[in-house]
């Protein structure tokens, strides 16, 4: 058990980080020379200040129409986004490990308000995958893929969850955790995880495009 | 023997020439082979980034007419895409001579192209650019409705959409100049003259239906003192089918003759008059085409025309509308050129009582015949009316008996659908707004 433990959270993680970052890296700039090559003309239209107005506007709570006109939703998805990349960079159990390894630490949650943001990523999951049984729009379009990217995300705060409440053999789902974590940082670059960058790049040309050139709004 | 109510419910297929025989045509070998070269010819970054990024969560329905009026999902844009380049990209092109037809018929008859759906996308993905290119194959496939593969015909022969020849197009200049001469003598429709300020062009539909908008034009021009001219050779039609059947090739050909058409009469800028899409293919589509960032001239669409002599005191308005008026946001000079607030100020000045519809500006429902939809002409009629009842709400709650409606398409299709659902009101151009409104200056008068 330890050996496993020792090799997930060593050279897995390693390997982990290489292949999310690499891969990432890898579809960014792979995609940058292919506008380069055959769509140079998308640099001409970019706008810093359009591509920033766009973004902001969508990264802001309710400031885009759609959102107003959806509030579950829309409170949702924020709550959600925000609690998936807050609680795994501020737990107390990550910095300490962060700690250990590098000599690394900075402020961290209380552990009962981690709790409850865990709960609310595993919550929200639940409630985008009834969306997507329940709202025809989205049911037409949702394949298995996208109920398996919704299994990725919540499976590192389920098996979080259960880690540290420790009701069933801590190792074990300690060891399940990490390789859940693992997962899904490496499912970032090969699914459509992958918005988590290009989410910047499509707004800012949007924005760019009907702000320098429509002179019209996009939210 | 009473009919069962569902028997009356069922729609009968409608059958466009166009897609049947373009259909019939078809081999498997030859869809992949099309579809495989605009895949890796024609698409690139854009197209991938969109398509990869989508996370299928179904937010920009509400954002399509054709969604809220019908409310079933293939009517989502994400379910448009969905039935369409998605396949086409998992199947990398092995489809169906059906599938071609029915992908035809999507992004041919079921999308404006209006772009609203990409304010509703958390992303911005750009659906009317995905099925543009839906209709980019349809068209190198040989399958696109008859009606707007004729008026794209029509470009290519004749360089106007609606096969008017040179001697007919002079000919309706001068019979327009001289039915202007009676009421304000002094008007000339000059005709190619080099170094005028301003070139006016119009589309094909105007010499052929409505005449009278030229008129107006002129008397117009005359009475704000424009230093102005109109073609008489090609390049005198601003409009482009070919854009929407995915002609780009044609494209590139009508707005090359279009600007230097201009170029030719070296004019300081080019006005059009009320037409969207027109707008769209010379502002923002043609001119990328032939490499231009913007247009090589400087293109205004007739309502910033408009504004701008009103703004500069060139023309005065001598009585407003007493009636009230609503406003329609056309897609293609709102969210295409942000000419709301422009179009606002013209309508607050010519008109008492100014009601506004809702959503409006940006955010305003397109009249479903842009894109290229009503040119798909009468088979797709009825599909198209039925397709817009939340147009025919949003235009019923206004409780007004006029509509300005500064495009031609708009027109159209606005209309059809104030005379299907019943209104009870007709659409105006502001040009005939300003007719009925602006000052004649009295040493113009007969």
């Amino acid at each position: 058990m330890q050996g496993i433990y020792e090799f997930v959270r060593g050279p897995l993680l390693w390997l982990t980080f290489i292949v999310f970052i690499g891969g990432s890296l890898y579809r960014l700039i792979s995609m940058y020379y292919l506008l380069k090559k055959k769509e140079r003309w998308v640099f001409n239209y970019m706008s810093l200040k359009y591509s920033l107005r766009s973004i902001l506007h969508w990264i802001i709570p309710f400031a885009s129409a759609n959102m107003r006109q959806r509030p579950i939703m829309t409170v949702m998805s924020f709550v959600f986004h925000i609690c998936l990349l807050v609680t795994p960079v501020f737990l107390l159990s990550h910095i300490v490990l962060w700690d250990e390894s590098w000599n690394l630490s900075w402020w961290a949650l209380p552990d009962w308000i981690a709790d409850i943001m865990a709960l609310v990523v595993i919550g929200a999951c639940v409630f985008f995958a009834f969306r997507r049984q329940i709202l025809p729009e989205v049911k037409y379009v949702t394949s298995v893929a996208d109920y398996a990217i919704l299994a990725i995300t919540a499976a590192p705060f389920i098996t979080g969850f259960l880690a540290y409440h420790q009701w069933i053999e801590y190792r074990t789902m300690l060891i399940l955790h990490i390789l859940a974590g693992e997962a899904m940082l490496v499912a970032i670059p090969f699914t459509r995880l992958i918005h988590m960058f290009y989410f910047w790049f499509t707004r800012a040309y949007t924005g760019s495009e009907f702000g320098g050139v429509r002179h019209a709004r996009d939210w | 023997m009473a009919v069962p109510a569902t028997k009356l419910k069922e729609k009968k297929e409608i059958i466009d020439v166009g897609l049947e025989e373009g259909a019939a045509r078809l081999t498997y070998e030859r869809i992949e082979q099309v579809i495989n070269r605009v895949i890796t010819a024609e698409m690139a970054a854009r197209m991938k980034v969109y398509v990869d990024t989508c996370i299928h969560c179904g937010l920009c329905s509400t954002a399509c007419h054709y969604y809220l009026s019908h409310g079933t999902p293939e009517w989502a844009p994400v379910g448009k895409v969905k039935q369409t380049m998605w396949e086409i990209l998992e199947k990398k092109g092995k489809v169906s001579p059906e599938f071609i037809k029915r992908a035809s018929i999507i992004a041919s008859t079921e999308c404006n192209v209006c772009r609203r759906c990409s304010m509703y996308c958390p992303y911005g993905i750009d659906v009317a650019y995905i099925m543009a290119t839906v209709r980019r194959i349809c068209h190198l496939l040989g399958v696109t409705p008859q009606y707007i593969q004729d008026t794209a015909h029509s470009h290519s022969a004749t360089m106007n959409q609606m096969w008017v020849k040179e001697d007919e197009w002079i000919d309706t200049l001068q019979w327009q100049e001289g039915e202007a001469q009676a009421e304000m003598p002094s008007l000339r429709i000059a005709l190619d003259k080099e170094g005028a300020d301003i070139m006016y062009s119009v589309i094909g539909p105007e010499p052929k239906f409505r005449a009278q908008l030229i008129y107006q034009a002129a008397i117009l021009m005359t009475a704000a003192g424009v230093d102005w001219t109109m073609p008489a050779s090609p390049g005198w039609d601003n409009s482009d089918m070919a854009m929407f059947t995915g002609d780009f090739e044609m494209m590139g050909r009508i707005k090359r003759t279009h600007f230097e058409t201009a170029a030719k009469l070296r004019v300081k800028k080019i006005v059009m008059g009320e037409c969207g899409h027109a707008f769209r293919s010379v502002y923002d589509v043609g001119n990328r085409w032939l490499g231009w960032k913007m247009p090589p001239i400087p293109v205004i669409h007739a309502t910033q025309f408009y504004y701008e002599l009103l703004k500069e005191g060139k023309i005065k308005i001598a009585r407003k509308l007493k009636e009230p008026v609503t406003l329609h946001d056309p897609c293609n000079i709102v969210r295409g050129r942000g000419l709301h607030e422009m179009m606002r100020y013209l309508v607050n000045a010519t008109c008492e009582n100014f009601v506004e519809m809702y959503p409006n500006r940006e955010q305003n429902h397109c009249c479903c015949a842009g894109g290229g939809v009503i040119n798909c002409g009468p088979p797709w009629k009825t599909k198209r009316v039925e397709s817009n009842s939340i147009k025919a709400e949003q235009l019923a709650a206004t409780g007004v008996h006029i509509c300005i409606a500064p495009c031609h398409n708009c027109h159209g299709g606005l209309e059809d659908i104030i005379n299907t659902y019943k209104l009870n009101m007709h659409t105006m151009f502001f040009i005939d707004v300003l007719m009925k409104t602006m000052e004649i200056p009295d040493a113009l008068k007969a």
